[in-house]
């Protein structure tokens, strides 16, 4: 009787130790880690001689995972606080559009199509997570509902306007504009001269361009992706509001009676995916010089998919930005890694679907282990 | 009793009514609850027991009545006016996040932060080390401030509920069936849990239908019959007989009883 009732708590006989191995598997990070290493492994085995893992072609497919990684910490985050955004990329296509209208049709300097256009794009991302929050619809038929008007509307303004779906000339616009150098630029270009004049990187053997470096400069549309991650990771694991982001997607009802502000939260992680949407918009519009009715086409999905490659649950309340991260990496790795290797670039998809599955399903087995269910 | 009955009621609840349209949830009902004291409120289902509760954490706005807390009569617009004034609900399945971490559950809505670089951070350390002190007062031994509230027994989930109304420094612990869905043993787990909240003179209240749980750890219990009170009793005024005819309204339970022998 002495014995039972001592007050300090016993272990628990029938909880047995939980192994390191079993703890690192716990991580919402574990399957990015697995997959980014895998995918790596991979193509240095069969494309290491392809150009792949030189400057140009580490550049490629940098450039196309920063792409992926723009659009994914807004989807993440969103996810995370437990809605989707399914207009995405019809956001992007919309936002591209927007700023070449604007710029060129209209002649208004470049940068003020482009305040313009983010606080469109902004005020439509907060009009979704209004309507969801307000009317208790699920996300997906909101948004889904948006990825149709917005795409109309990419196609019906310049159809109207210009007579043509693509709108070109924005180069020439933009040339010397402070804002469009914000997304269109590069940095550093001194040192990667540097580094061409030093032999570490690969420089033009012939034509007007011999002895400049292959690789000039980092493109901003990385520099976006680098300072949106870490603006992502730090907000969800740092801060107070990431806290409301977990409790809201985790359990919406008990988040409000522990006084987490939950509509507020949503309606702003709808805010930043519109955000994220208009800044992939920018950059590219800047890049190609033009913007075209059909960009961004399937974003949304190809975004959602490296958010759940990533580790985040499709029900919201887990998941990881830098996860998140990695998933648009293997991506971008992966769709630029078969065209190095030769292989059929449809291959692409078939690799995604695979993918996605048996990341949905680590994902569900993770979340059996945290929460202890059966 | 008597000297807990001679400091002012925290919360006095005056007529209350309630009406949803052409319902009559709540047909005046009045109860006054004194800090320190464990004031249980039985009902069947459907009695009024959750609309009352409601009415006293804020969520609904009485039709009629006053309510009267810490001798001012109060007006609150949500609940989050109630749970700065100290009045604090655990709802039975509502209380935690699974996903969470215990710590992170525990600060929900309340986290600390620390300013690094002109930016408020939210306070990892802080609180872990808090949740750890406040689980171990409470009888509960964690793995680490990080472990999922999932990995959690229902009683146990009650108990970082609790704890957590207690720590920030609720005056009014409102618990809403929170023995319901539990075991023999995690009951007697939040039943202690109930008692060591009282003697920090806290005022609980504890709903519940289960009479056995009620005279545990009761002081006074009110019961509530088709939206009105059948009056308060004191302990030891009352057999546990009584408070179950009370709560079925008197003659159908105690024929119902007769034919089972004694055994509801």
């Amino acid at each position: 009787m002495s014995e039972a009732s001592t007050p300090t708590p016993q272990e628990d006989e029938r909880i047995k130790e939980t192994s390191a191995l079993r703890q690192a598997l716990i991580r919402p990070e574990l399957g990015g880690i697995v997959g980014t290493i895998a995918v790596f492994t991979f193509f240095l085995l069969t494309a290491f001689n392809s150009g792949m893992f030189n400057a140009a072609g580490v550049l490629n497919w940098s450039t196309v995972s920063a792409q992926f990684m723009i659009i994914a910490v807004g989807a993440c985050l969103l996810m995370i606080a437990g809605e989707f955004d399914l207009s995405v990329g019809s956001m992007i296509g919309f936002s591209g559009m927007s700023i070449a209208l604007l710029s060129v049709t209209f002649s208004w300097p470049v940068w003020l199509a482009i305040i313009v256009t983010f606080a469109v794009c902004i005020a439509i991302g907060a009009l979704n997570g209004f309507i969801v929050v307000r009317t208790g619809l699920p996300s997906f038929i909101v948004t889904l509902a948006f990825l149709f008007i917005l795409r109309g509307f990419t196609i019906y303004l310049p159809q109207t306007l210009e007579r043509k779906t693509i709108i070109g000339g924005v180069s020439d616009v933009a040339q010397g504009d402070w804002l469009a150098g914000l997304f269109g630029g590069k940095i550093l270009g001194g040192l990667f001269t540097w580094m061409g004049n030093a032999g570490l990187i690969g420089v033009f053997e012939r034509g007007t361009r011999a002895g400049d470096p292959v690789v000039d400069g980092i493109p901003m549309l990385i520099v976006w992706a680098i300072v949106l991650v870490i603006f992502g990771h730090v907000l969800l694991t740092k801060t107070k509001f990431g806290n409301w982001i977990f409790a809201a997607g985790g359990d919406a009802q008990a988040a409000r009676y522990a006084g987490v502000p939950v509509n507020r939260v949503k309606i702003l992680m709808f805010m930043f995916t519109a955000f994220c949407a208009t800044v992939f918009a920018t950059c590219q519009v800047m890049e190609f010089g033009s913007a075209g009715a059909d960009r961004g086409l399937l974003k949304e999905f190809e975004a959602i998919i490296a958010v759940v490659i990533g580790g985040a649950l499709l029900t919201g309340g887990y998941g990881s930005v830098l996860g998140a991260a990695l998933g648009a990496l293997i991506f971008g790795v992966v769709q630029q890694g078969l065209f190095f290797a030769g292989v059929e670039s449809s291959l692409f998809r078939v690799f995604l679907g695979v993918i996605l599955l048996f990341a949905v399903i680590l994902n569900t087995y993770i979340r059996r282990l945290i929460t202890g269910e059966r | 009793m008597t000297a807990r009955s001679t400091h002012a009621p925290i919360i006095q609840m005056k007529d209350i009514q309630k009406h949803f349209g052409s319902v009559i949830a709540l047909a005046g009902v009045s109860v006054d609850i004194f800090p320190g004291e464990c004031h249980c409120l039985l009902g069947d289902n459907g009695a009024g027991k959750s609309t009352f509760i409601k009415t006293m954490s804020g969520v609904h706005k009485p039709t009629h009545g006053e309510i009267i807390f810490e001798g001012q009569p109060m007006n609150f617009e949500d609940p989050r006016d109630s749970i700065a004034a100290g009045i604090a609900t655990v709802y039975q399945d509502l209380a935690m996040i699974p996903l969470m971490s215990v710590s992170r559950n525990f600060f929900m809505g309340n986290e600390p932060t620390k300013t690094v670089a002109g930016f408020p951070f939210y306070d990892k350390e802080y609180a872990a080390r808090v949740t750890m002190e406040e689980m171990s007062r409470m009888g509960i031994n964690l793995r680490g401030p990080d472990q999922a509230v999932g990995t959690l027994s229902g009683g146990e989930r009650q108990t970082v509920a609790i704890a957590r109304a207690v720590h920030f420094g609720a005056k009014v612990l409102i618990l809403d069936e929170p023995t319901s869905a539990l075991g023999v043993r995690q009951t007697s787990n939040v039943l202690a849990t109930i008692d060591k909240v009282r003697k920090q003179d806290i005022a609980v209240v504890f709903i519940t239908h289960n009479v056995r749980h009620a005279m545990a750890v009761g002081d006074r219990f009110t019961v509530l019959n088709r939206g009105k009170t059948l009056g308060t009793a004191q302990r030891g005024q009352i057999t546990p007989e009584e408070l179950q005819d009370l709560m079925a309204g008197g003659q159908e339970l105690a024929t119902l009883e007769g034919s089972l022998g004694g055994t509801v």
